[in-house]
């Protein structure tokens, strides 16, 4: 059983997450302190590479089963429902406009790979690190969401949402997308022997450039939360927060349901309970034109990610620690 | 030196259909343009700042095409169908220019 004083007390006091602070703070305080965006690119492109190289080879050495083809089908699943709970919710709370309410849902179905990163980064320093193939589930829950999100905004009658071949190579072959899954294969192919050659560039500074790159999230988070005040009304907020606690109920059950383990069980609560702000707003761009850009990525920078980052991971992990293996 | 009338035509829009817009030149028979990176402004959705980010989303990109004048209704059809529903700004204004076989 974990302790949830201590949990709470290793992930907040993490450089990880003190970095992401600092880098709030700064945003907040008006510093001039900035990422240039070749950078911020860079750092991403290094991280990516490395979650997907490291997950390949976890596979490779753990070798192809039922239990990740399933896995990857319940993350399918995962993606295109929760739209479809994130949409009546946000309409109950909102006034927003049918186009912008399919829009954030579409966000909230997929995921968001640096809170992943994240939890990734405490369970390994708890000893308690999920299966390998996660990665994969975290790619392949980019881009269901979004077909939902479409059908929902069709459906609303507001939008003539089209996906064309724009829309599918955006969904399909985001930059994204590309490295992750690309990194992936390049592990499993590669296996230790391939991470043995390359271990000293993606392993051992694996936290420090995470530690710069949430620093960076926290300054575009923070900036991001202060250009949108007027956008955030308190039920925009509040569905913010109790999203990302109804997607981890449901990643949670898909764990159970697959007999993860503990690690595993909270990394999939950590995919259904995050939103993303990476690859969605590209596509939703290109299929919903209509629909306010600046409500989800405010949402899902400013408030989603900061929340499951200082309080959703660890408290996903007390609750899954509390049932796997009950 | 003797110069030539033309129309500079610039483009504000969303990064992400950048390449539907260049596209859409070409098909136009537009010989040249020129796509500038955006690094910030402030719209109907808010400020945004490409300092630090990471995804293609919430950026923009400016295009310029210089044209000769008769072209530019024609141009200007061929922009209008990808930019009509994205964030973005189009604007003319007369130029000159010294090579008009460029144009």
């Amino acid at each position: 059983m974990v302790d949830p004083l201590d949990l709470a007390l290793t992930n907040l006091g993490s450089p990880i997450i003190l970095s992401f602070a600092l880098g709030l703070f700064a945003a907040l305080a008006k510093s001039d302190l900035s990422f240039p965006e070749a950078i911020a690119k860079g750092l991403s492109i290094y991280l990516l590479f490395a979650i997907g190289f490291k997950g390949g080879v976890a596979v490779a050495a753990h070798g192809m089963d039922a239990q990740l083809l399933a896995a990857l089908l319940v993350g399918i699943a995962i993606s295109f429902l929760l739209p479809l709970v994130a949409f009546p919710l946000l309409q109950k709370l909102t006034r927003l406009p049918a186009v912008d309410i399919a829009a954030v849902a579409g966000h909230y179905g997929s995921i968001s790979i640096v809170t992943f990163l994240a939890a990734s980064s405490l369970l390994t320093a708890n000893g308690m690190e999920g299966e390998g193939y996660m990665v994969a589930v975290a790619a392949v829950m980019e881009a269901p969401a979004i077909l939902t999100a479409i059908w929902l905004a069709n459906r609303s009658g507001r939008s003539s949402a089209q996906a064309g071949n724009e829309f599918w190579r955006e969904i399909l072959l985001n930059g994204s997308i590309v490295l992750l899954l690309g990194a992936f294969v390049i592990g499993w192919a590669t296996g230790e022997r391939g991470l043995a050659e390359i271990k000293s560039f993606i392993v051992d500074p694996f936290k420090g450039v995470l530690c710069l790159f949430l620093l960076d999230m926290g300054l575009v988070a923070g900036r991001r939360l202060m250009g949108s005040m007027g956008l955030l009304t308190r039920g925009v907020a509040v569905f913010g927060v109790l999203m990302p606690l109804v997607g981890a109920s449901i990643g949670l059950a898909g764990g159970l349901l697959l007999g993860l383990s503990l690690g595993g069980v909270v990394l999939l609560m950590v995919l259904a309970a995050s939103a993303s702000y990476i690859a969605v707003p590209a596509a939703m761009r290109v299929a919903l034109p209509e629909a306010n850009p600046a409500i989800s990525l405010s949402l899902a920078l400013g408030i989603t990610f900061p929340f499951n980052l200082t309080v959703g991971i660890p408290l996903y992990l007390l609750v899954a620690s509390a049932l796997v293996g009950a | 030196m003797k110069t030539h009338d033309a129309k500079r035509v610039e483009i504000f829009i969303e990064a992400v259909v950048e390449r539907q817009l260049t596209n859409a030149l070409i098909d136009a028979g537009v010989t040249g343009y020129t796509v500038l990176p955006v690094s910030g402004g402030n719209g109907q959705s808010g400020p945004w700042s490409r300092e630090g980010q990471i995804g293609r989303g919430s950026g923009m990109v400016a295009v310029v095409c210089i044209v000769r004048p008769e072209r530019v209704d024609e141009l200007l059809e061929a922009v209008f169908a990808v930019v009509e529903k994205q964030i973005g700004m189009v604007s003319v204004s007369d130029a000159a220019v010294v090579r008009l076989e460029k144009f």
